[in-house]
């Protein structure tokens, strides 16, 4: 006799959202820097940020309040809303 | 059919000598009234050679009719129940049938014997045949030639050891363990984010190896895990060895058994054991959080499976440390701690109590780094023997806190990077200052427990502290 059991998983699979278009060229975009705030995550920006320059790129920075938990929503919808990309550093 | 007609129906079994005792009785209410409806409950053939016998073999009357006792009869009059005796008591049925004179030649009264509906290796079966299931969860079927055990491992939803298959029967029965709804959302569990029920965490409690009675205290540490001050998310995510520590404090304690004495850390007590393993199971399966996955601990530590203990309050002259957080002694609660593995201090030299706490805040110097101060928390365990020293000496806990602080303030200089060689430490500019090694507003938990011989003490050390890492959560635990 074959047994029922109950699925114990959450019973969601996360829903697939589609990676945004590639931009062709940094030129003229503006790409977020975030800093996920663990340490020398600042020295790592601030090169990426010397390499966006001599692209044509322009470069605003952000930072999470700490690197332990998620980015808050509204920063979330602040880098969405005012860049055309973004990259986020992890450093130690 | 679940409803009796009107007229008297009579509930007997054959393995219940009170039944068999009846049987001549019945028989006469037979005669008296030919409607008197015999309803046999484990042997059609019973009583022998009476006609017209009510097979319910099947239990479904019974149930549907609250049947707890062997023999009942009750009495239904325009579709309703009127009366109802249960065992042999003559006048009651006397009263009941109408009839009397009844068995003249039976004693007055003997009890009658557990009805097979009530039965505890029948009940939670039935429950979830008659009862309507009240449960959402998917069901997934195990083909018959598939081993149970293997087909859990299978799915992905192990921690490595075996899982007690969540049957329906086997997840309606730890629901008996709360009065909360099945449908109750009790928290929403990281790292997906997942909104779990009552019902969810109790499938995963049952296969952590819990007892029902164990379940308000897994929901109590679930809601205290998924918190913003615990921060469940940031803990598996982090690269260090750290996992969700359970401390229990109560009367829940004591009421279902947990150990707070020899080898409380240790295997051999069944609550200790799967309470902890119940929440993360909950962690993985419901919340998505897996090793190598979004876990992401470099050794991790083998108290991530579970680790749950209580506090020897018993045997403590302190308050215990939910009283110091603030709850009442009466209260049960549980206190989610952050926490690498307990590691042990030795002391077997030290009589006064002076030189113990001196001897102790070194062993709690070295949680996370020697040169790590205000970064992380800690719990200290105290062992009897060692508690011996506070308790002759007569130190309250809060005397003892502070010659402990005294002994755990260290002089920036010596933390200094570069200071004897090390690179790690403090940048410059604390040299001047005498810096303490715990956050004196909660950062140093202190409890009693472990057995009675054994002069040496345990150490939790814990992660990133404060509202940028996880905090102490403590939540009372709600039946």
């Amino acid at each position: 006799m074959s047994t029922t059991i109950l699925d114990p998983t959450g019973e969601t699979k996360p829903a697939t959202i589609p990676r945004s278009p590639r931009p062709e060229s940094l030129a003229g975009l503006t790409v977020g820097l975030l800093d996920i705030s663990k340490p020398r995550g600042n020295v790592f920006l601030d090169r990426l940020e010397e390499h966006l320059g001599e692209l044509g790129a322009k470069t605003q920075r952000f930072a999470k309040p700490t690197f332990t938990k998620p980015a808050p929503v509204d920063l979330r919808h602040e880098i969405a809303t005012s860049c055309d990309a973004v990259i986020e550093a992890l450093a130690d | 059919m679940t409803t009796l007609s009107d007229g008297l129906h009579i509930f007997v079994k054959r393995d219940c000598p009170t039944c068999e005792l009846v049987v001549p009785v019945l028989e006469q209410l037979r005669s008296a009234n030919g409607t008197v409806q015999v309803i046999t409950q484990d042997d059609p053939a019973f009583p022998d050679g009476m006609v017209d016998v009510t097979d319910d073999t099947e239990l479904n009357l019974s149930w549907h009719n609250d049947v707890e006792t062997v023999p009942t009869v009750v009495l239904v009059k325009d579709g309703v129940e009127v009366e109802r005796t249960v065992g042999w008591d003559r006048p009651s049925w006397e009263a009941v049938t109408g009839v009397g004179e009844l068995g003249p030649e039976l004693p007055d009264q003997r009890p009658g014997c557990g009805s097979l509906s009530v039965d505890p290796s029948n009940a939670d079966a039935l429950k979830v045949r008659f009862g309507g299931s009240v449960l959402h969860s998917r069901r997934v079927e195990i083909a018959a030639l598939e081993d149970e055990i293997e087909a859990l491992y299978d799915r992905g939803w192990s921690d490595g050891l075996p899982l007690v298959p969540p049957t329906e029967a086997r997840v309606m029965r730890m629901l008996e363990g709360t009065t909360r709804d099945p449908q109750d959302i009790v928290a929403v569990i990281p790292p997906d984010l997942v909104e779990t029920t009552v019902e969810k965490i109790a499938i995963n409690t049952v296969m952590a190896g819990c007892k029902p009675e164990y379940l308000p205290v897994v929901l109590a540490a679930i809601e205290a895990a998924c918190t913003d001050e615990f921060n469940m998310h940031g803990l598996l995510c982090t690269t260090m060895g750290v996992g969700p520590i359970i401390i229990v404090n109560g009367p829940i304690r004591r009421e279902i058994g947990m150990n707070s004495g020899m080898n409380v850390f240790g295997q051999g007590n069944r609550a200790n054991s799967t309470i902890g393993r119940a929440l993360q199971l909950t962690v993985r399966n419901v919340g998505g959080g897996r090793p190598g996955e979004v876990d992401r601990a470099a050794h991790g530590q083998p108290g991530k499976v579970g680790l749950c203990f209580p506090e020897d309050e018993e045997g403590s002259p302190w308050e215990s440390m939910a009283v110091e957080r603030g709850f009442s002694p009466e209260s049960s609660t549980v206190t989610l701690f952050a926490g690498e593995a307990p590691r042990i201090i030795v002391d077997q030299a030290s009589r006064s109590p002076e030189s113990l706490t001196a001897l102790l805040a070194q062993g709690l110097m070295a949680t996370v780094s020697p040169r790590a101060v205000m970064f992380n928390d800690a719990i200290l365990v105290l062992t009897p023997e060692h508690m011996a020293r506070y308790r002759d000496a007569g130190w309250s806990k809060a005397r003892f806190r502070q010659e402990l602080n005294r002994c755990l303030t260290v002089s920036g200089a010596s933390i200094t990077r570069g200071v004897d060689g090390i690179e790690a430490g403090l940048p410059p500019g604390f040299e001047e200052k005498q810096l303490s090694k715990f956050n004196p507003d909660g950062g140093l938990l202190i409890a009693h427990a472990g057995g009675p011989a054994g002069l040496f003490s345990s150490v939790i050390g814990g992660w990133l502290n404060g509202t940028m890492g996880s905090m102490p959560v403590t939540r009372e635990i709600m039946r």
